[in-house]
């Protein structure tokens, strides 16, 4: 039962959210034709212990996907930014 | 056993009718249900767990292990009720458990003579072999243990009464309404934060109810009470638990809003479950006495010391005559006393070999004998203790000298205190170990919301429990943003203090260790030491395995008495101190809890939200039979008098090919996709390309995931130059959506596009049949020629004056339109429809002969899109645009999916009377029907235009199978068919009817 403070919405409960994956890894871009940068995108994932960050989707407020930071160990939860606001090295 | 004739906190005014078994207890307004069977001289309260040994009341609070009752009839029947927090009412009736035929004759209690046969690990002991294939055998038989060895039945009435849910954000929450929780919501609530103050009993004032009324503590009690009670700052809830602390410091209360009253009154919710989110919190959940370990510890007549003198106390109860009090610490001189002073003959041993002098003085003057260094080793008596056996013991708790029997009705027991630590373990993990208490405590950050204060920090002395309380509560305030003065705190009362001793005898043993006769450690699972003995004896060291092997701490009670006690024996065994052997982890909830509670409304019709066509009422009105599809109602057929669902839909299907039908479709998803660059936004997430898209024309699209499977279908038209109106199917609109808002807002944050639902803002009609474009002219102004309006564009145009847009697509395989209505008009463009349509034969359809029309057009839906078909899988490859990416473009062309002998869609026609099941397996003609065979029937209807039942189906290496004649096994049904496999089209497969 974490509490998510959207950078829009301000601090609302967990119900309103959902988790959508992994917010480290970066999609490839549209004209990237080889395999393997797509397997790894969909399928490969760390699984760390601590710190993390997340895309969370405020699909019960303001529809907005979020860069969370959250810690898999205590549940603790960070920063919180839009997506659109978090620059990927790529793109 | 007898009420006294004055004290407590009863209204003798108020006599109630109580009921045990058939039979009447005294009972009176303010006593719990255990008050009132020990007031009437009821002994035996309920039969144990597994052996089937009488038990008595053994507590007076949360922690009762034994004296669990069926409480109330019928509907509202419930089992494993607590009779020590059970508060009585006129009209309570109960009766005991796990005994049969009765109480005292108990067939059961033959298991206490086999108890060798069901010591630790039992089950996973006796429920393996000895013979092949012996599962099925041993689960019988497990029928029969299980019905033997048992808690109370439950009822499968449904629950006559509401809950309700409450969200509520406070500055400090305090859990407790003990001493220190009353001078934690003090302080804080004179600070100006907003308080709740939470306590599980029906009145504030934790262990100061067990002291007499008028007595200092208890005016300490009123005092600060009525302080509180007059501050609208502070919100006090009694027969309030918390049971549950979370993460970002939300809490979990459970309100027993009615459980006092017969049944709910004025329409209130039988509990209420508060989510609390409090910027600080003081955990004010003080201690639960501890029982010695002996012999017989679990006969009727063994209670726990302070039990004895709440009862006395609180209820003006008074045990027993003859009472021995057996502790290991101070505080169970008070019970002691209290009890003499009342007129019973009280006997204390105390296990230490010395004891302060000023505490025998003491004793002296109440008429209390001390022995100092004695034990007792064993209990004695049939139904109930009639006797002791005491003896001289070592610091080790061994017996060191001759043995004494000595009579006795009741024995008081107390082996120390264990702090509830239960929530902020939950919270935080697992305790530390003070080695000064040798307990185990919190260990709470200075950053942590979650405060402690008081006995649950093992605080020795009464005034620093309340100093303690006062300042956590000013601090906790502080923390939370109020800036007021705290003031004073209030003097402390004169009281017992409960100083430390780390090397407490927990037990009471003979010479070489054992105990003499079953000591049990767990009451409520029938845990004994020996069962301890036995698992470390068999190589179980982890706390964790032994809790499960030995089933100990996992009764309904969660170990409250028992977790020590078991920890003990265990660093015994294995020759470590208790912190080395750690301790289990506490989880929600703190008290077993209502699933009503937890549920709230949220239940039956208001399980999720229903949504609703605009068009919903006309279809009610009109007889039509509603489906579920998902969170939506939908028309699934219109029946004529008496039809059953198969003649609807056959006659339903058939009409729309003949003459013309129209349908409800408004569930389909609808998303606004806007901006300059939604052109190449659609070029991306549809698999065929979208930049020559016209104003004025629509286009069917597919869509994959990004692992290369099939997501989702549908047409999107293009109003405008930079508008688009996508549709989805009715099950994926929410999936969709979030997925492009996804890519947007991350990956493809340079493309100007915006997506919305407007899902609800349209409703939408299909009206499909040969006389389509003959009814829609009638009743629109719009030209809708075939030259005019060809298949994939549409027209804006007016119809029962209002604004529509007509899209020409099909999806029967019929000349078909879509109309699309805002919302607040659709029912009168339907009725205008329907009026218009008498002339036209025209019929309404629902979605099991939507279902028949698109499977005999061989279009995919729901069941074959369902996640492991890939465009190729479902013939759809030849729309994959070659020359562009979109999503999944690339892993869509994995080796593995590009095997030819993937199930591909097929079609089936089914020979005989009789339609295909879905989800059917397909076998080959000959051959074992084993194994997950070729393939399998993912949609079936019977087909009015073929005059037979088809299917649609996934088949291994289907396209070389057309013309194969297979088997199609339903093993649920037990049941086979042929059918001969063909092409998925089986209806005008070169689409004459939809373009003409």
């Amino acid at each position: 039962m974490i509490r998510i403070d959207c950078p829009i919405c301000g601090l609302r409960t967990e119900t309103e959210f959902t988790y959508g994956a992994d917010a480290t890894v970066t999609r490839p871009a549209m004209d990237e034709t080889a395999t393997q940068p797509w397997v790894d995108y969909v399928f490969n994932r760390d699984n760390p212990r601590g710190w993390h960050l997340e895309y969370w989707h405020h699909v019960q407020g303001c529809r907005q996907w979020l860069v969370l930071e959250r810690n898999t160990l205590t549940h603790e939860v960070g920063s919180c930014r839009l997506a659109r606001e978090v620059d990927h090295e790529a793109s | 056993m007898k009420r006294l004739e004055t004290g407590g906190r009863i209204d003798r005014e108020a006599p109630l009718s109580v009921s045990f078994d058939g039979t009447a207890l005294s009972a009176f307004q303010g006593d719990t249900l255990s008050a009132a069977m020990l007031a009437s001289g009821v002994t035996v309260v309920g039969r144990s767990f597994k052996y089937h040994r009488p038990r008595g009341v053994y507590a007076a609070g949360v922690e009762e292990p034994n004296a669990l009752v069926h409480l109330r009839d019928g509907a509202r029947h419930e089992p494993n009720v607590r009779a020590t927090t059970t508060e009585v009412f006129d009209g309570l009736t109960c009766t005991s458990q796990n005994a049969w035929p009765n109480l005292r004759y108990d067939i059961g209690a033959v298991n206490n003579l086999f108890s060798r046969f069901l010591s630790a690990g039992f089950y996973y002991k006796t429920f393996i072999g000895p013979f092949r294939n012996s599962t099925r055998f041993w689960m019988m038989c497990e029928t029969f243990i299980r019905k033997a060895a048992g808690m109370g039945r439950g009822t499968y009435l449904e629950d006559p009464d509401s809950y309700e849910k409450r969200h509520v954000h406070c500055d400090v929450l305090v859990i407790g309404g003990g001493a220190a929780g009353l001078t934690a919501a003090l302080a804080a609530g004179r600070a100006g934060a907003r308080v709740i103050l939470v306590e599980q009993d029906s009145e504030l004032g934790g262990a100061i109810l067990s002291d007499p009324v008028g007595s200092d503590a208890d005016n300490w009690r009123i005092s600060v009470t009525k302080e509180l009670g007059g501050m609208d700052n502070v919100q006090i809830l009694t027969r309030t638990t918390a049971v549950g602390a979370y993460d970002s410091d939300t809490f979990v209360l459970i309100e027993r809003v009615s459980d006092h009253l017969k049944a709910p009154e004025n329409h209130q919710p039988r509990q209420r479950f508060w989510q609390v989110h409090a910027k600080r919190a003081v955990l004010a959940s003080g201690a639960i006495e501890r029982p010695l370990i002996f012999g017989g510890n679990d006969k009727p007549g063994v209670m726990l010391a302070h039990a004895a003198r709440s009862y006395l106390n609180r209820y003006a109860v008074l045990v027993g005559d003859t009472i021995i009090v057996a502790t290991n610490n101070d505080t169970a001189y008070q019970a002691a006393f209290d009890l003499g002073t009342a007129g019973a003959n009280v006997t204390l041993l105390d296990a230490r070999q010395s004891v302060d002098a000023a505490l025998l003085a003491e004793a002296k003057g109440a008429g209390v004998t001390v022995k100092t260094g004695h034990g007792v080793l064993a209990a004695h008596g049939r139904g109930r203790v009639s006797a002791v056996e005491i003896a001289p013991i070592d610091a080790g708790g061994r017996a060191t000298g001759p043995i004494s029997r000595v009579p006795c009705d009741t024995l008081a027991i107390s082996a120390g205190w264990t702090p509830s630590v239960h929530l902020w373990t939950q919270r935080h993990g697992k305790p530390g170990f003070d080695d000064a208490s040798a307990l185990f405590l919190a260990a709470p950050k200075e950053t942590d919301a979650l405060q402690t204060a008081g006995s649950v920090n093992a605080v020795e002395t009464l005034e620093e429990v309340i100093t303690q309380g006062f300042a956590q509560g000013a601090e906790a305030a502080k923390q939370a943003g109020a800036d007021g003065a705290a003031g004073i705190c209030p003097a402390a009362f004169a009281a017992r203090d409960w100083p430390h001793d780390p090397d407490v005898i927990w037990g009471v043993f003979t010479r070489d260790g054992k105990t003499k006769g079953k000591a049990f450690v767990d009451l409520q699972h029938d845990v004994k030491v020996s069962d301890i003995d036995q698992a470390h004896q068999e190589g179980y060291v982890s706390v964790e395995h032994l809790k499960r092997y030995t089933t100990t701490g996992m009764a309904t009670d969660q170990g409250k008495l028992s977790n020590m006690n078991a920890l003990s024996r265990m660093a015994e065994q294995r020759g470590l101190r208790v912190p080395e052997v750690g301790t289990t982890t506490f989880r929600p909830p703190f008290i077993p809890t209502a699933i009503g509670a937890l549920v709230g409304h949220e239940h039956g019709q208001h399980f999720r939200p229903t949504r609703l066509s605009p068009m919903h009422q006309w279809h009610v009105e009109h007889g039509a039979k509603l489906t579920q599809a998902g969170a939506w109602m939908r028309p699934w057929y219109y029946p004529q008098s008496g039809e059953t669902l198969t003649a609807a839909y056959i006659r339903e299907a058939a009409h729309a090919r003949e003459h013309v039908g129209i349908i409800d479709v408004s569930t389909l998803g609808k998303i606004a996709v806007q901006g300059p660059d939604a052109a190449e936004f659609l070029n991306r997430i549809y698999v065929n390309g979208w930049k020559t898209l016209q104003v004025g024309r629509l286009r069917y699209g597919v869509m994959l995931r990004e692992d290369g499977f099939v997501m989702d279908d549908g047409a999107t038209a293009r109003l405008g130059e930079n508008d688009y109106f996508m549709t989805t199917t009715t099950a994926n609109a929410a999936k969709v959506l979030g997925f492009a808002e996804h890519l947007l807002q991350t990956a493809w944050k340079d493309l100007r596009v915006h997506v919305t639902t407007v899902t609800d803002q349209w409703g939408t009609i299909a009206v499909a049949g040969p006389k389509a474009r003959t009814l829609l002219s009638k009743v629109s102004d719009a030209d809708l020629n075939r030259e005019a309006v060809p298949n994939n564009h549409f027209v804006t145009a007016t119809i029962a004056d209002s604004p529509v847009r007509i899209h020409r697509m099909s999806y029967s395989g019929e000349l078909a339109y879509e109309v699309y209505i805002p919302a607040g008009f659709a029912t009168r463009v339907w009725e205008r429809l329907i009026d218009a349509g008498t002339e036209f034969d025209l019929s309404p359809y629902g979605t099991e002969a939507m279902g028949a029309l698109r499977i005999e057009k061989g279009h995919v839906a729901g069941p074959e899109i369902e996640g492991r078909t890939t465009l190729k899988d479902l013939g759809l490859e030849g729309f994959a645009a070659s020359k562009k990416p979109f999503v999944g473009s690339v892993l869509r062309q994995r080796p593995v999916l590009d095997d030819p002998t993937r199930p591909t869609l097929v079609g089936l026609e089914i020979e005989g009377q009789v339609g295909a099941k879905a989800g059917s397996l397909l076998f080959p003609l000959q051959g074992e029907t084993q194994g997950h065979g070729d393939g399998w029937v993912s949609s079936t209807t019977y087909s009015p235009a073929l005059g037979k039942y088809i299917a649609l189906g996934l088949l291994n290496n289907g396209k070389q199978r057309l013309g194969e004649t297979i088997r199609v096994v339903n093993f649920v049904g037990n049941e086979t068919l042929q059918a001969k496999v063909t092409s998925h089209h089986f209806f005008d497969p070169e689409g004459e009817r939809q373009n003409g």
